[in-house]
């Protein structure tokens, strides 16, 4: 896998190529992500307490733990999300395709191209349409071509699920859908600019059962083309549709295994009392 | 049993009787209505005031260009061109200056920089007029004489804006200044409208790979288009009154120009300057129905600029019911 991968851009020219279909390799066994002894400060707290974990590539990642455990700010360490936010600071690091995130010389904007996030509440953008909000990566990185733009409109609305409820209305502003077609909406605009690696973070807790189901649905068919890590507090969700689960606990992880031994017969004592509803 | 008497005794306590609602309801739909009726009462006021004057000029008086009390020759036209083109000079100016500074102040500046600068920003509109005049005159005009309007010229002379003789004080000076005076209120406005952009919008941008400068133009400013187009609106009311620092700088001459280099005179400067002087009862009327005119400008401003909103907002919604 991290070989077939281009050498990350270090600079500003974007040259991503988006002409190139969608990867289809078989399942790579090296991980998607190394994490290693990360930790991350807001101004004085310890949010993330020396975390190693190495997320496997092409496969769901579901973190649980109970609220405020770091689960949400580990995600945005994938990315480097957590930068925007004043007063941050990491140690260890992040080796994604063999670089480290974190290295001096790395332009988050290029890590972000490659690693697609979706956020917790939908964030369409109110000014554009549907095919816009769609589009809005690909026009960042210069795709000016019609023809790849439509192209690439309808297979990543098709992928989130979502061509067939819009196609007769892309021209209608993206806020204009209900909650769970706007998420989905928000899942094919991280998609349309084809990054390797999709992060989740509680996709799904503003919306109702069905479009919940959804977009659970979505998140398993997208494994094959994606890496996906999803934040969740819905212990169900986690194993419904993950393969491994982390479990965190006030910023450390304190198991990380198959989805299945985590919910069946966890190792440690504090992951045995979290998703048998003891605490959390 | 007990506990559950409770809440029936307090509601008996409190008989049902709504009267401080309503009077507080009636209290305060007096007071907005008072501003209501004082708007009014000013147009109504500025009408009486100049009666004489419209029967006797009509539609001459806003249409000819002649302002010669002697011969109680009375023609608006040259100070409403004056207010017209020195305020709209001052919001080119202003408003790319306001949005940017606002830009810099939510979007780039680290925070510890942010509220003192804005806050010296704001202090620019502590400044009393006739003080921002006086640095225009001593020290703007020279300044623009000497240096800024000869290189205007020499770069765009070839269009009709930028020659003819530099004196100085010119409509281009009043305009300077006026922008000056309604920078801090459109850079506040601009500010308080783009820190309201929720940061989820910045975020979505961001988790899409794009540059500060990305983010700013795709889900800061197209989010919040409308609210400066109201900032801009808000320095333009302003700019349309700016009186005293005006006069001091734009020449007080009451004629037509292309070249902003040459002299003009606004609505706002002939009432300030001539008021003292108008010794006819004609003069007096003219002056008013000067305030008049200044007064339905304004009034018209802003309410092009809510219509202009209104359609800009429907367009919108048109395309959420299409």
């Amino acid at each position: 896998m991290i070989e077939t991968l281009p050498a990350m851009q270090t600079t500003r020219v974007r040259t991503v190529d988006f002409m190139q279909p969608l990867t289809d390799q078989p399942q790579p066994d090296a991980p998607a992500f190394g994490v290693k002894n990360l930790s991350m400060w807001y101004g004085a707290k310890e949010a993330i307490k020396n975390v190693t974990i190495d997320v496997p590539a092409k496969r769901v990642t579901a973190i649980i733990g109970p609220s405020g455990c770091g689960k949400s700010t580990f995600l945005r360490c994938l990315n480097r999300m957590h930068e925007l936010v004043p007063r941050t600071r990491v140690e260890g690091e992040v080796l994604f395709a063999g670089q480290n995130l974190y290295s001096p010389d790395v332009d988050p904007a290029m890590i972000r191209r490659r690693i697609g996030m979706v956020f917790q509440k939908s964030n369409p953008f109110p000014t554009m349409s549907i095919a816009e909000n769609v589009l809005v990566g690909l026009k960042l990185n210069g795709v000016r071509d019609r023809n790849l733009l439509n192209e690439r409109l309808e297979k990543s609305l098709r992928m989130a699920a979502l061509w067939s409820e819009v196609k007769d209305d892309l021209r209608k502003p993206g806020i204009s859908l209900s909650g769970g077609q706007q998420q989905r909406l928000c899942i094919a605009r991280a998609i349309a600019i084809e990054p390797e690696v999709l992060l989740m973070d509680e996709p799904a807790s503003a919306l109702d059962p069905i479009a919940t189901m959804k977009i659970e649905e979505l998140i398993t068919e997208l494994k094959a083309n994606y890496t996906i890590v999803i934040v969740t507090h819905n212990m169900q969700q986690a194993s419904r549709c993950s393969d491994f689960t982390a479990f965190f606990y006030m910023g450390a992880l304190i198991e990380f295994a198959n989805t299945a031994k985590i919910f069946s017969n966890p190792t440690r004592r504090q992951t045995e009392d979290y998703i048998t509803g003891r605490f959390g | 049993m007990a506990t559950a008497a409770v809440p029936t005794s307090v509601l008996q306590l409190r008989p049902a009787s709504r009267f401080g609602d309503r009077a507080f309801e009636w209290l305060t739909f007096a007071m907005s209505l008072g501003v209501v009726v004082l708007v009014i009462l000013v147009g109504w006021q500025l009408a009486r005031g100049s009666h004489l004057a419209i029967t006797k000029f009509g539609f001459h008086f806003l249409a000819t260009s002649t302002w010669d009390p002697v011969a109680e020759q009375y023609g608006a036209l040259p100070f409403i061109y004056g207010t017209v083109v020195s305020s709209l000079l001052a919001l080119i100016i202003a408003v790319p200056l306001s949005i940017a500074t606002a830009i810099y102040l939510t979007e780039l500046a680290p925070l510890w920089i942010r509220q003192p600068l804005a806050s010296g920003i704001e202090m620019l509109a502590a400044i009393p007029s006739v003080i921002l005049g006086l640095w225009g005159i001593f020290v703007m005009i020279p300044w623009l004489r000497a240096h800024a309007f000869p290189a205007l010229k020499a770069a765009l002379g070839w269009t009709p804006f930028f020659t003819g003789p530099i004196y100085g004080v010119s409509m281009l000076a009043g305009g300077i200044i006026i922008a000056i005076m309604i920078l801090p209120i459109i850079t506040s406005v601009a500010r308080e409208i783009m820190r309201s952009v929720p940061n989820l919008q910045r975020e979505a941008a961001y988790a899409l790979g794009a540059t500060k400068w990305e983010v700013t133009r795709i889900a800061v400013l197209s989010y919040a288009k409308n609210g400066l187009f109201g900032a801009a609106i808000l320095g333009l009311g302003r700019a349309l009154g700016e009186t005293m620092a005006v006069t001091m700088v734009i020449g007080n001459t009451p004629q037509i120009k292309a070249s902003l280099f040459a002299p003009g005179y606004t609505l706002a400067s002939v009432i300030a300057n001539e008021f003292t002087e108008a010794t006819t009862d004609m003069y007096l009327q003219a002056l008013f129905e000067i305030g008049l005119v200044l007064f339905g400008i304004t009034i018209l401003a802003n309410l092009l600029a809510q219509l202009l909103l209104k359609t800009m907002t429907r367009k919108m919604t048109t395309r959420v019911a299409q």
